[in-house]
């Protein structure tokens, strides 16, 4: 009964799919490693019939999810960082061997992406006043622009900032209304896969963020291509990459928002929640009486 | 036609137009040959009159008036906002003094009816340029931060069924943002861009802030892929769209779209059914329906189907086809024999396909392009007639029994640019408005536009808004 004697348990990442957690259905798996080149686990290696189940999931949850009040989103949004924060130790180890960070500068990347998190849930019910509004429009007529979310994004999540980066790109296009089919980091997936884990105990409804880890190019093309998404942010591609992602993405006029060098320490701008917004403006008369002068 | 009043012809008269011989293209503030000399006709779709012939801008004539507008952007976007306001201020003023002008060209050029270039195009267009005008010295309170700078050069590309109204939703915002501009007219309609180039020299706009170059698809192709331009701007197909998408990916070009449309006009039981009928009218035969976002796919509910199509049949019998000229003219011609022959085609498919088709009494004039009003009853979601964008008087008539129902059909569509909704239920509007993916939604009214009102598509409809301080963003670095 010796401490020496005992195994960890190791864990199998699994996918998050729909709100459940399936292998991918190719049954590939690759191994991650951490940054100095020692294995840490297989992580599932995706196929595109995984990006199209995942489509489909996000798809599914939209109605409910776009429907559901902003004060509503704000609270789930709130609960991710809840659930996180008590979960720091986990993602804290996982971030430093992803990343190479020493202990303390992984611990200040999951502080920030926590409060990334709680940044983003104050956004959801404030975003609407902020890009929306009354349009004075000169007839009798009452004439109101809103923002409304696009739709499924798929989201290509940054390679090099394995929790925060992932957090800053995908935390907006829930925030709005969307939802999102996240593609991790490639060459460390592991903080994203767990990252399902808390979401699916965090009130986030099934199917609103799916998650995959592999190639980020052999998921990238199907997701770019499908005609059932309606936005793609290419934070993780590289140049050449997100050229031909974002011909792909033209066949549907998809919303591209395309890579561009980000400071994800920084507190971020409006710029991610309106790229994966629409503007809808509804007119009606206002009854303005006739000519002969009379009024109410 | 007309058995109980016969109105006596009220054409508006063509002299205060004055159309010369040929036009050149308009850059760095001078009109031009075109490189290669090329030029081509441009004739009024009423009666095949040849109109003026006009330069032909190729690829060359495209690299020198982005070279121009680049020159000029230094110390156009350098100039305070308020002066350039001056000159927006400016030119919206000889708008309105020159609108009697250019709304008799517009109807000469394009084809419809004059009641609608003097009473929609024209005052729209002056209305922009004073809405934008007004924001030129007012961008950093327009909520895209302190100092908001602009892109650069603008291309851009405009379709011929608004000619001058497209030129003012593009330039009016790029010059107030302190953006220069090469812009491509539609091949069929130059000429109101090219007498809005004299009133920019009138209004003594420095030179090569706005370029305007007449041309063809492979101009619009040139400029949208020329490597100094740094936003894209385009009106028009949704075929063409994706390949302009297509052409700037992987740039770091600003792309803006303003693409096709298939509106679903929903009329429910208890709407007012004599107002829902003049807005059905206008939401598909407003400019011959060649409006991207016409109330095209007429949904209504089943118990009042016959007792609304009735009331608009006998509202069809009244319109007026012929010389768009007249005054009293509500349809006028279809802008080119190319779409005449694309409505034709889809029109004949949609009897092919079992639809069952329904025109006024109606005689057509024997010169220029025309299509009756048409409209189809027994039209399922499956019908070409229903999914594709005709861009023709041609309104397709569909049925459903619930709320439900008409959201899930109005929805059934790969565009997403407008909606109509006609009912007096308040709380019904805001639920099916909510419901509704498009851009715009008009209840108990139609094809209502207005500069400070964003206007922009959902899906397939393209991506940005034009009009409002929505419409700064495209031409903004934010």
């Amino acid at each position: 009964m010796s401490d020496a004697t005992r195994l960890s348990v190791f864990k199998t990442y699994k996918l998050y799919v729909g709100g459940k957690f399936p292998r991918s259905e190719s049954g590939r798996v690759y191994e991650v490693s951490d940054s100095k080149g020692n294995w840490l686990a297989n992580a599932p290696q995706s196929s595109r019939k995984d990006a199209r189940d995942a489509v489909v999931a996000a798809r599914k949850a939209f109605g409910g999810w776009s429907g559901a009040t902003a004060y509503n989103r704000g609270q789930v949004l709130y609960r991710v960082a809840e659930m996180l924060e008590g979960r720091k130790e986990q993602f804290v180890r996982e971030v430093a061997e992803a990343e190479g960070l020493s202990k303390a500068k992984a611990a200040a990347v999951v502080d920030a992406a926590i409060d990334r998190w709680v940044w983003y849930a104050g956004w959801t019910d404030k975003i609407a006043q902020v890009v929306g509004g009354a349009n004075p429009v000169a007839g009798p007529y009452f004439n109101l622009s809103s923002p409304e979310p696009t739709g499924v994004v798929a989201v290509l999540a940054p390679q090099d900032s394995s929790f925060l980066g992932l957090v800053s790109v995908l935390a907006p296009v829930i925030a709005t209304g969307n939802t999102a089919v996240v593609v991790a980091s490639a060459k460390a997936p592991l903080p994203a896969l767990s990252l399902g884990e808390v979401l699916a105990t965090s009130d986030v409804p099934g199917g609103v963020v799916n998650i995959l880890s592999g190639a980020t190019a052999e998921l990238g093309a199907p997701l770019a291509a499908h005609q059932d998404v309606n936005a793609i942010d290419l934070a993780g591609a590289d140049a050449e990459l997100a050229k031909e992602l974002e011909i792909a993405a033209a066949d549907n006029l998809k919303r591209v928002l395309r890579p561009q060098p980000v400071d994800y320490t920084a507190t971020p701008g409006t710029d991610r929640l309106t790229a994966f917004l629409e503007t809808k403006t509804v007119w009606h008369p206002t009854g303005a009486l006739g000519a002969s002068g009379s009024s109410y | 036609m007309g058995s109980l009043f016969e109105y006596a012809p009220a054409p508006e008269s063509r002299a205060v137009v004055d159309i010369a011989p040929s036009y050149g293209l308009f850059i760095d503030g001078e009109f031009t040959d075109s490189a290669d000399g090329k030029v081509f006709k441009t004739v009024s779709p009423a009666t095949e009159e040849v109109l003026s012939e006009v330069a032909q801008a190729g690829e060359a004539d495209v690299d020198r008036a982005v070279k121009a507008a680049r020159k000029a952007f230094a110390s156009w976007s350098a100039l305070p906002g308020a002066e350039r306001a001056k000159y927006l201020f400016r030119i919206a003023r000889i708008i309105q003094e020159r609108s009697r002008e250019l709304a008799v060209l517009e109807t000469l050029d394009n084809g419809k009816p004059i009641k609608e270039t003097r009473d929609a195009d024209l005052p729209l267009v002056a209305a922009h340029f004073f809405y934008y005008a007004g924001w030129a010295d007012k961008l950093d309170h327009a909520g895209f931060g302190a100092d908001p700078a602009p892109l650069g050069v603008a291309g851009q590309v405009i379709p011929w069924n608004f000619p001058l109204l497209m030129l003012a939703w593009k330039i009016a915002p790029a010059l107030a943002t302190g953006n220069t501009v090469v812009l491509k007219p539609a091949e069929t309609t130059p000429l109101s861009a090219l007498f809005f180039a004299d009133i920019c020299r009138q209004a003594g706009l420095p030179k090569g802030v706005v370029n305007i170059l007449p041309g063809y698809g492979d101009a619009g192709a040139a400029l949208v892929g020329h490597p100094d331009v740094n936003k894209v701007a385009f009106t028009g197909s949704t075929a063409v769209g994706k390949e302009i998408a297509r052409t700037v990916a992987g740039t770091s070009k600003k792309l803006t779209l303003e693409l096709g449309g298939k509106g679903a006009n929903i009329v429910f039981d208890d709407a007012p059914i004599d107002q829902a009928v003049e807005g059905i009218v206008t939401g598909i035969f407003f400019n011959q329906g060649q409006v991207c976002c016409a109330g095209s796919r007429l949904l209504v509910q089943e118990s009042i189907q016959d007792e609304l199509l009735d009331a608009l049949k006998r509202r069809l019998s009244t319109l007026r086809l012929g010389d768009p000229l007249d005054k009293n003219t509500d349809i006028g011609a279809i802008n080119s024999a190319e779409q005449l022959a694309r409505i034709t085609e889809l029109a004949d498919k949609g009897e092919a396909e079992g639809a069952e088709r329904w025109s006024p009494a109606c005689e057509i004039p024997s010169s220029g392009y025309w299509f009756a009003p048409t409209l189809f009853t027994n039209v399922t979601q499956a019908h070409t007639i229903a999914r594709d964008e005709i861009f023709g008087p041609v309104l397709s008539v569909l049925s459903f029994r619930t709320p439900d129902e008409a959201v899930a059909k109005a929805n059934n569509t790969q565009y997403g640019l407008s909606a109509g909704i006609w009912t007096e239920k308040g709380s019904r509007i805001l639920a099916v408005a909510n419901k509704l993916r498009a851009g715009v939604v008009w209840s108990n009214t139609f094809n209502k536009f207005d500069p400070t009102s964003p206007f922009g598509g959902y899906k397939e409809s393209g991506f940005g808004r034009e009009g409002g301080r929505h419409g700064l963003e495209a031409y903004l670095d934010v």
